[in-house]
């Protein structure tokens, strides 16, 4: 049997009146890609936030290799091995392409590189793969803030792998990128899965995407968890349909 | 490093080596000009490249300098006695007791201001911007009143630093190697850890610090190691400048608040924050101008340095080094797509 490396027990979270999140379970396995769908305002980007640590829980548990993290902050948690990315793309946008991904290594306790190590070398050619990687590799010299939106969202994701993280959470990873590249986007998700081993779990909108991509979905519709199951399964799912076509 | 720049470090080492010995006149004001490069270099560390303005690094100046006194003094003699005598003993240093008191004083100064500097950052790294700066600022206010108090370290009547044992060009030319070294020094460290990993993480701090923790970077401890690094030269410079200047007391000297304090915000800024050469180049140009206008326009000094700064601040805040690197970015290295920026821009509209 496949481990899960995270699971989300019974998480409950509000905002003063609002319940953004009750009662929600859920389990991500290791290796796999695991999507988490539902309509704008049900929770998602908030089961995300509660589980990298942006804000505390109010009840309920969150754990990563079995470890209970609901209690730590969001810089502990990456250094474990947990990394998200934003929905609102976040880079170092003053600085050049291959500066953002050279700051980007792993900060774990077992990462091979110390606070004063040299810009050269191994990281230089990790951050120039990855770039070529993600279609990059011709802009690496440009500031990043100076990218389009698009090209942003792929650096934000090259970061990220340059990390080497366990997990990645990755929210709405293909909202405004160009509709002719989304099916490279795929390709590479899929990629960074198989070859690097990383585990995906995915915000996603685009239902074209997540049924190519995931293995297991997750449906959320205001703040409850209402369905999950294989992608042909939800698809199916009348629950589904109509939280999708305001049936609420 | 390029040719370029080999030329521009050989220029400068001669000007440095030879300048007092060329104009033995100025030595006194070239030895204050490398006091303000190191301040402003230094305070660039977190104000520029970090995005984290400082406005208290002068707590560590006043700090070293009487920690080195105390250091200094009471190898040989009771501080108390010392200072509560009001000049009125004069105690004797052997040439001896003098140079390893102050040797030991220099290197006790960096070391005590470091560790200073972690207390303070428990306090202000949990502040952000305008926060961050008033906090500082508070901190430095703060330490020279409280040092005012202080009966054992001469309170706000000062110490008088122990006489150097030479006649004055001999002291003059001394101090000025000091400054000189301790300026250059503190350039090779910053030009060294600006091309590391911890240049680019201090640089991801000041673009963007949330991403920064979100990705594992460990932020508390870059700034507390930035701070530390400024806080040693600091805390060094401010041990020779107090023998320098021979008489320390806290307001005045030790933490000049509106002066120092102020200015090495203002050099950085005038020469360009966040980039090498910029608080370098800034320094040089603000203490000429600062010398041009005590001389030539007495009375009238503080009106001319403040409006360089406002004019500074509303329309030119690039600095000189960030409007060079705009206009001639091959230069420096840097590459500009103006296709992409344009399309850029659209983008982010649309989204």
């Amino acid at each position: 049997m496949v481990e899960n490396i995270i699971e989300v027990n019974h998480v409950s979270k509000s905002f003063g009146g609002v319940h953004a999140n009750i009662d929600i379970s859920m389990a991500v396995k290791k290796g796999s890609i695991t999507g988490i769908i539902g309509p704008n305002g049900c929770g998602k980007s908030t089961l995300f936030n509660s589980i990298v640590g942006y804000h505390p829980i109010d009840t309920g548990s969150i754990t990563f290799e079995g470890r209970e993290i609901s209690k730590l902050l969001v810089g502990p948690i990456a250094r474990l091995g947990l990394l998200r990315t934003f929905q609102q793309t976040r880079i170092y946008s003053k600085m050049n392409c291959v500066d953002n991904m050279q700051i980007s290594v792993s900060h774990r306790s077992d990462a091979r590189h110390g606070f004063f190590a040299s810009r050269k070398g191994e990281i230089l050619d990790r951050a120039n793969h990855l770039l070529e990687f993600v279609g990059l590799y011709s802009k690496r010299n440009l500031i990043s803030g100076d990218l389009s939106f698009g090209q942003q969202k792929l650096l934000e994701f090259a970061m990220a792998l340059m990390n080497e993280p366990k997990v990645l959470l990755l929210d709405e990873p293909t909202a405004g990128i160009n509709p002719t590249l989304i099916n490279g986007l795929i390709d590479r998700l899929q990629r960074a899965n198989q070859e690097l081993g990383i585990t995906l779990c995915v915000i996603e909108h685009n239902m074209r995407v997540i049924m190519n991509l995931a293995e297991h979905i997750y449906c959320l519709s205001n703040g409850r968890m209402l369905a999950d199951g294989k992608p042909q399964d939800l698809q199916n799912d009348q629950r589904v349909i109509d939280a999708y076509l305001g049936g609420h | 490093m390029t040719g370029r720049s080999y030329l521009l470090y050989a220029v400068i080492l001669v000007l440095g080596v030879f300048g007092p010995i060329m104009f033995p006149n100025y030595t006194q004001q070239m030895a204050l000009l490398w006091v303000m490069v190191l301040m402003a270099s230094t305070w660039d560390l977190l104000g520029g490249q970090m995005g984290y303005n400082s406005l208290g690094n002068i707590t560590f100046f006043g700090c070293g300098m009487y920690i080195s006194a105390v250091v200094q003094i009471s190898m040989f003699y009771n501080v108390a006695d010392y200072t509560s005598a009001f000049g009125a003993i004069k105690p004797e240093f052997t040439d001896e007791q003098y140079f390893t008191g102050l040797f030991l004083g220099i290197l006790a100064a960096g070391i005590g201001s470091v560790f200073i500097s972690y207390l303070f950052g428990l306090i202000v790294f949990g502040l952000r911007g305008p926060y961050f700066a008033i906090g500082t600022l508070g901190i430095a206010i703060a330490a020279g009143q409280l040092t005012g108090t202080i009966d054992y370290i001469g309170g706000g009547s000062g110490i008088s630093m122990p006489f150097f044992p030479g006649d004055i060009e001999v002291r003059a030319g001394f101090f000025y190697l000091l400054c000189f070294i301790l300026a250059a020094l503190s350039h090779i460290v910053l030009r060294w850890i600006y091309s590391t990993q911890f240049g680019l993480a201090i640089n991801a701090i000041r673009d963007d610090e949330d991403k920064a923790e979100a990705m594992g970077i460990p932020t508390l401890k870059y700034k507390q190691i930035g701070w530390a690094i400024t806080a040693f030269f600091m805390g060094c410079i401010g041990a020779v400048f107090g023998n320098m200047v021979g008489f320390i007391e806290p307001v005045e000297v030790a933490f000049p608040v509106p002066t120092f304090g102020i200015f090495m915000v203002a050099m950085a800024l005038l020469g360009g924050k966040g980039t090498l050469w910029g608080p370098v180049l800034g320094a040089v140009l603000f203490h000429i101008i600062k010398e041009a206008t005590w001389t030539y326009l007495l009375g009238w000094q503080w009106v001319a340095l403040g409006l360089i700064l406002i004019i500074n601040i509303v329309y030119f805040q690039e600095g000189i080094m960030g409007w060079l690197q705009r206009k001639y970015p091959e230069f420096f290295g840097i590459t500009v797509d103006v296709s992409t920026r344009e399309d850029g821009k659209e983008a982010k509209a649309d989204g």
